[in-house]
């Protein structure tokens, strides 16, 4: 399975550690689309709510020899009537809390995220606030509804990194995830994701022919 | 907040979270709703200051649950349960791809007592010819008289009349299977209940069981030797991420999920339900919302329809906290010990499900046991289990409900008449066997058919592209 290999590992000088990110935010302000840019590089503006994916991957170099692996958590529409589990916060080592810049309630909504994230998640993990959909301003500004320095003045009280993004046109998307993947404790992946190997955990695979056949002395 | 839909395909009702996310894949549109805050109702793990206050075994005022650690380092089953490596259920998980979001880990050991009181003793049960051959459970002839049972067992085939002793497999009874081996007893005790997985003895005077005890026995094997040391496996941070994986996998599919929701009616045409009202409570201090929505059919775990099931039994069980490794079974971190009904003058068997900081279900050096039975007697609960409590040793403690026990229920009809198809609660066994012949059950009443699990994600791909 693709998210169980060594979650951090150096070999001569070059480091590859691996990490669970988990997005946030109201329905309707770009989670997705900001996923589709990083991982895939594409926009499609008539996206419908999250199906299909259980989570992407995508992996930034972040110097020659360093290469960090994010394994993205979509809400899979979970949040619409706040029922996203436990489970996904579980061992999440950082997450990006997403609001409209145009929306001016989506703010507040990421701001109950935040809380949520602090009561449910690991103490060290590292948020990222994302004012998402900066092309509609750009375009329109008498539609900002959220002024840049007044998040920011958040993000910064609260201890997070901040950006505002465009999906569409792919402004800040890279910048937000390399700025992530730099605060990571690189030398610290592995214990941090008991998902990733190493645990003596079991391994379900499908059977291959003949595991069931033999019965008890099958051995 | 997003318009629910005016229709759905089902609409599914509290702790049948594998049905949902069964269902999603194969395409339906589902809305899964429960009264509860968290998912899977009594099938949820809990910290352990929830279950300090759940059963209230603590003077108002005092906060006993401080000297456990950090209340959010322990995950404690409310039902307690192990999946049978290569049973029905990681069949299900593997075949749905819920695997992805658990991690597993192996239960290290099965046990079974023989004896009662002073006498009793606590062995490994034996997966396989060379461990019978081992076993302190039989004497030196009965083990070779076991190897030669369980090595037929390896080789029977159910179409192949040559494999059959000379017996006529589908008429005869267990009992008679047993006789041509000539085991005693005590083997017949521990095959039937700690391998074949019975709670009572009426498999073996009962005509035509002997295929599927000699099918329950297979399993057992086949799932001791998919992984080595036990046929359990058990998920990390406890069962409760089950429902929780479940959901993940029917959101994922387009599911829609609603905690906290009361069904405030059920509405209908005729004799057939075809929609409900309910209300959302909001936690985050908005209003409750109320909406209205149609549905095909309804699947629904019994206490949202008290009137259309029957309580078929009382189960008993208590949660202990333990701070060493159960008596005789070489320090494992995690078993379960059958105690056959017989060996200690009972009709039903008691079992223990003992996991510990192995699987992240508490912190270091303390382990979880879970005894349980089905009633016997309307009083004396506590004595019922009594039996399950010696093996436990010193208990730190002891969770039970004090009051009246956890009624099972099974539904009164098959739900084609009036579209509500009801599951059965959750049994005394200590494994999904019996929860997943029931899924396939309920699915297969208000499918139509039968529940396929292999091949139901065709064609999706459920991961990204690297």
């Amino acid at each position: 399975m693709a998210a169980r290999g060594p979650a951090g590992s150096r070999v001569g000088n070059s480091r590859f550690a691996q990490f669970k990110l988990v997005l946030l935010g109201e329905s309707a302000v770009g989670k997705s689309s900001i996923v589709l840019r990083f991982v895939k590089d594409q926009f499609d503006s008539y996206r419908e709510s999250t199906i299909g994916a259980a989570f992407l991957t995508q992996t930034i170099s972040l110097d020659e020899n360093t290469t960090v692996k994010f394994e993205i958590w979509d809400t899979a529409g979970q949040e619409r009537y706040k029922s996203l589990a436990p489970m996904y916060y579980r061992n999440a080592n950082c997450a990006v809390v997403v609001y409209d810049i145009t929306q001016a309630a989506s703010l507040d909504k990421a701001k109950q995220w935040v809380k949520e994230l602090q009561r449910q998640a690991n103490e060290n993990i590292i948020i990222a606030l994302a004012g998402n959909k900066l092309d509609l301003v750009t375009e329109q500004p008498d539609k900002r509804a959220i002024q840049t320095a007044d998040a920011e003045a958040y993000a910064r009280e609260a201890g997070l990194l901040f950006f505002e993004t465009s999906a569409k046109t792919a402004e800040n998307v890279r910048e937000l995830f390399t700025s992530i993947a730099k605060k990571l404790p690189l030398d610290q992946a592995g214990p941090r994701n008991p998902r990733s190997g190493g645990r003596g955990g079991v391994e379900l695979r499908p059977d291959t022919p003949g595991t069931q056949a033999g019965g008890p002395c099958s051995c | 907040m997003d318009d629910i839909a005016p229709e759905y395909d089902v609409i599914v009702l509290g702790t049948a979270d594998k049905l949902s996310s069964v269902l999603s894949v194969k395409g339906k549109k589902v809305l899964h709703i429960d009264r509860n805050d968290h998912y899977g109702g009594e099938a949820a793990s809990v910290n352990i200051e929830t279950l300090f206050k759940k059963y209230g075994n603590y003077t108002k005022g005092e906060e006993p649950w401080k000297k456990y650690g950090r209340v959010n380092d322990w995950n404690i089953d409310l039902v307690p349960k192990l999946l049978m490596s290569c049973g029905e259920l990681t069949n299900i998980l593997v075949s749905t791809d819920v695997t992805r979001y658990l991690e597993f880990k192996q239960v290290a050991g099965s046990y079974v007592q023989q004896g009662s009181g002073a006498k009793a003793t606590v062995a490994k049960v034996p997966s396989d010819a060379g461990e019978a051959l081992r076993s302190s459970l039989m004497g030196i002839f009965e083990k070779r008289r076991m190897k030669s049972f369980i090595e037929w067992v390896g080789t029977f085939d159910a179409t192949d009349s040559a494999s059959h002793k000379g017996l006529n497999i589908n008429t005869c009874t267990m009992k008679d299977v047993y006789d041509k081996f000539g085991l005693e007893a005590g083997t017949r005790d521990f095959i039937g209940h700690a391998m074949a997985l019975y709670q009572t003895d009426s498999y073996i005077s009962e005509k035509g069981t002997a295929p599927e005890t000699i099918e329950r026995i297979r399993l057992y094997g086949n799932s001791v030797s998919r992984y080595g040391k036990s046929p359990y496996i058990y998920p990390l941070y406890g069962l409760g991420e089950l429902p929780q994986g479940f959901a993940r996998l029917s959101a994922i599919y387009g599911g829609t999920y609603m905690l906290n929701t009361n069904i405030d009616e059920v509405l209908y045409e005729g004799d057939k339900a075809v929609g409900i009202k309910a209300t959302m409570q909001d936690r985050g201090g908005e209003e409750p919302m109320k909406f209205t929505t149609k549905c095909k059919k309804i699947l629904a775990d019994p206490s949202y329809f008290p009137s259309k099931a029957q309580v078929t039994g009382q189960l008993l069980k208590a949660i202990c906290i333990l701070n060493h490794p159960l008596a005789g079974t070489d320090n494992s971190d995690s078993c379960q010990l059958i105690i056959p009904q017989s060996q200690v003058g009972r009709n039903h068997d008691i079992y223990i499900a003992v996991v510990s900081s192995a699987h992240n279900v508490c912190p270091k050096g303390y382990y979880i046991a879970i005894v349980s039975t089905i009633a016997e007697t309307s009083a004396n609960h506590h004595l019922e289990l009594a039996p399950g409590f010696e093996r436990l040793g010193k208990i730190e403690e002891k969770f039970m409900y004090q009051g009246p026990s956890i009624p099972l229920y099974e539904p009164l009809e098959s739900g084609v008449n009036d579209n509500i198809f009801i599951s059965k609660s959750y049994d005394a066994t200590s494994h999904f066997e019996t929860t997943t012949d029931d899924v396939k059950d309920i699915y297969r009443r208000a499918e139509g058919h039968d529940l396929v699990v292999e091949g139901l994600r065709e064609g999706t791909n459920l991961v990204g592209e690297e």
